[in-house]
């Protein structure tokens, strides 16, 4: 629009009817735009971005019958509060394992499939197949596997481990970490085969002919190029890694030992409690943390894998 | 490209395999322990799962997993099928909850992804971004305003609390719109110049060019909503409502041959669509794989 009225001045028969034809058409292209992204856009507003809003609001305010501005007063709550850090030195804990370690164990399954192997095609549908089972179908394994009375203990037994009721000890992250992999690795495994596939086969076989190395490849080429999907599996499996309380809640129900104590366990009990001041400030703080997460993996990634963009 | 040694590629092979089985193990355990009888399943699972009555039926020492059931019996899922309506129902909720999700996401998705595919500029821009971080979010931040807008519209507790936001949710919109872009403009100019409208370029060359991604993203909505907790857990207080996914952490230590077979139940639609459509859920998978494209 800008543009249309900056050339209108000098306004001279056809060329101002071509121009504002043209600004007529922009009009009209704006409105159809919106007609096709309304139904979306409506509904996005609606339930998600508006009311967010509100929440902000809800986040800032006293209480339900007394709306005046306290400032920062429920952030303060929050995070003094002895379950918020709880759930948030969980969190941290278990994405810290978690995440690593289902990036490397996705990439090297990837390259293994990558390599020439027999029965290739069989072994993509084992490993992606976790993918399509609900976990509350799946519970009653790992119940079985890691009951204090349990398969994995029997094992242990063997070489005089003594029994660990794993669900209710420090391990018990780790039966969650070991879920979330089973569960996600197939997932970020085709991820890595789609970007080990877009790399010029040109750039690997001048590197083969000049003599390079398997690890000199790996690194200085490789690597590079998967940079973008390092940083989406990343992203994801620290998303994903939000979403284990699904586990931990089918597993251990609502009250679970407190190294699985998640932020849902913390929000159910604000949902519960009809909390909505200290439920709103949570939500903010969790939605600002998710926000400079992602802005630092793309920066990272940006000064990372800047010379292979394109 | 240099070819592994002999060895390399046996090892390899072999840690493969290892793995595979790994994964399809407890799928695998679930869906045989279904076919074991009551007492059977007691007699190797008593240990972990400890009867209100003991000394009823016989319980082995040692826990014992096991994969080809003594004797193979249809008991558990007869019980479930004729027996306790209550896990049917469970089921019909899940279904009548997920597949509304899947189809209204998908075609509100459709015509947004159209939307974004020919009209880019920066307000287009900062509303697609908009939504790539709206699709980032964890349930924690997104849950609070479903439910503050389903209480003021007064949908708390029935099935519209979790439909309607699953509808508009963006993972569709996102992926949808990069698998439109890639359709070669000629074809959309070419019709243009037909004289076609916008919603016929959308109906009769978008949707059909559209098609293998259409149900490739199908699929993974499928799982991932086939799959929910949390939101039945805030949106839908009553548990009559609650789809099997909660409910089969409920289940009676008791029942467990019953949950062994109703886990198998539940997981029948996704192994259905994945055996059916692998290379489509592949396929969508690989194109979910940057944020930024």
């Amino acid at each position: 629009m800008e543009h249309a009225t900056k050339k209108t001045r000098p306004a001279h028969g056809a060329a101002a009817r071509r121009v504002l034809r043209r600004s007529n058409e922009a009009v009209g292209n704006a409105l159809r735009a919106m007609a096709f992204l309304g139904p979306s856009l409506a509904g996005v507003l609606l339930f998600f971005i508006l009311p967010f809003g509100v929440v902000i609001y809800y986040s800032l305010i006293r209480g339900p019958m007394d709306s005046s501005f306290v400032g920062l007063t429920n952030y303060e709550n929050v995070i003094e509060n002895g379950a918020f850090q709880i759930a948030v030195k969980n969190t941290v804990i278990f994405t810290a394992v978690a995440v690593p370690l289902a990036v490397i164990l996705s990439l090297v399954l990837a390259l293994m499939l990558e390599c020439r192997i027999p029965l290739k095609s069989q072994f993509r549908t084992f490993f992606l197949s976790p993918l399509v089972v609900p976990i509350a179908s799946i519970i009653l394994v790992w119940q079985v596997l890691f009951h204090a009375n349990g398969v994995v203990n029997e094992f242990l037994s063997v070489f005089g481990v003594d029994k660990i009721d794993w669900l209710k000890s420090d391990l018990c992250k780790l039966v969650i970490v070991i879920l979330f992999l089973w569960k996600n690795l197939g997932y970020f495994m085709i991820l890595f085969m789609a970007a080990l596939n877009n790399i010029p086969r040109t750039l690997l076989e001048v590197a083969d002919v000049e003599g390079a190395s398997a690890a000199h490849k790996f690194f200085k080429i490789k690597l590079r190029y998967l940079s973008p999907t390092v940083l989406f599996v990343t992203i994801l499996s620290i998303i994903n890694s939000f979403k284990v309380f699904r586990e931990i809640y089918l597993l251990t129900g609502n009250y679970p030992y407190t190294g699985l104590y998640l932020m849902q366990h913390f929000m159910n009990n604000m949902f519960r409690e009809l909390d909505y001041q200290r439920l709103s400030a949570a939500a903010v703080l969790l939605a600002l943390a998710m926000i400079v997460l992602i802005a630092i993996l793309f920066a990272v990634e940006n000064w990372f894998g800047k010379d292979v963009e394109g | 490209m240099k070819k592994p040694h002999l060895f390399g590629r046996t090892a390899l092979t072999v840690l493969a395999a290892v793995f595979a089985l790994l994964f399809v193990l407890p799928t695998l355990l679930t869906i045989t322990n279904s076919f074991m009888t009551q007492s059977e399943i007691t007699a190797n699972y008593g240990q972990v799962f400890a009867t209100t009555n003991p000394g009823t039926s016989y319980i082995s020492d040692t826990i014992n997993l096991k994969f080809i059931p003594d004797k193979v019996s249809f008991s558990q899922y007869i019980t479930i099928l004729f027996r306790s309506p209550d896990y049917l129902l469970k089921f019909w909720n899940s279904v009548i909850l997920v597949v509304p999700i899947v189809l209204l996401q998908l075609a509100i998705a459709s015509i947004a992804a159209y939307g974004f595919t020919r009209w880019r500029g920066k307000v287009s821009d900062v509303i697609f971004f908009s939504y790539v971080i709206l699709m980032l979010m964890p349930y924690q931040v997104t849950l609070v305003p479903n439910y503050l807008v389903s209480d003021w519209l007064g949908l708390l507790n029935t099935r519209w609390a979790i439909i309607l936001p699953g509808a508009f949710a963006p993972f569709s919109v996102f992926l949808l719109t990069k698998f439109m872009r890639r359709i070669p403009n000629s074809l959309i100019e070419a019709a243009k110049l037909d004289g076609s409208s916008e919603w016929q370029i959308f109906k009769n060359i978008c949707l059909p060019q559209c098609r293998s991604a259409l149900y490739s993203i199908a699929i993974l909505v499928f799982i991932d909503y086939w799959n929910m907790v949390e939101q039945p857990l805030i949106l839908l207080p009553d548990t009559s409502l609650h789809p099997l996914s909660v409910y089969l952490s409920t289940i009676n230590t008791g029942e467990i041959g019953i949950a062994f077979a109703i886990a198998v139940i539940y997981m029948i639609p996704g192994l259905l669509l994945f055996l059916h459509g692998e290379e489509y859920l592949v396929e969508g998978i690989a194109h979910s794989g940057s944020v930024k494209g």
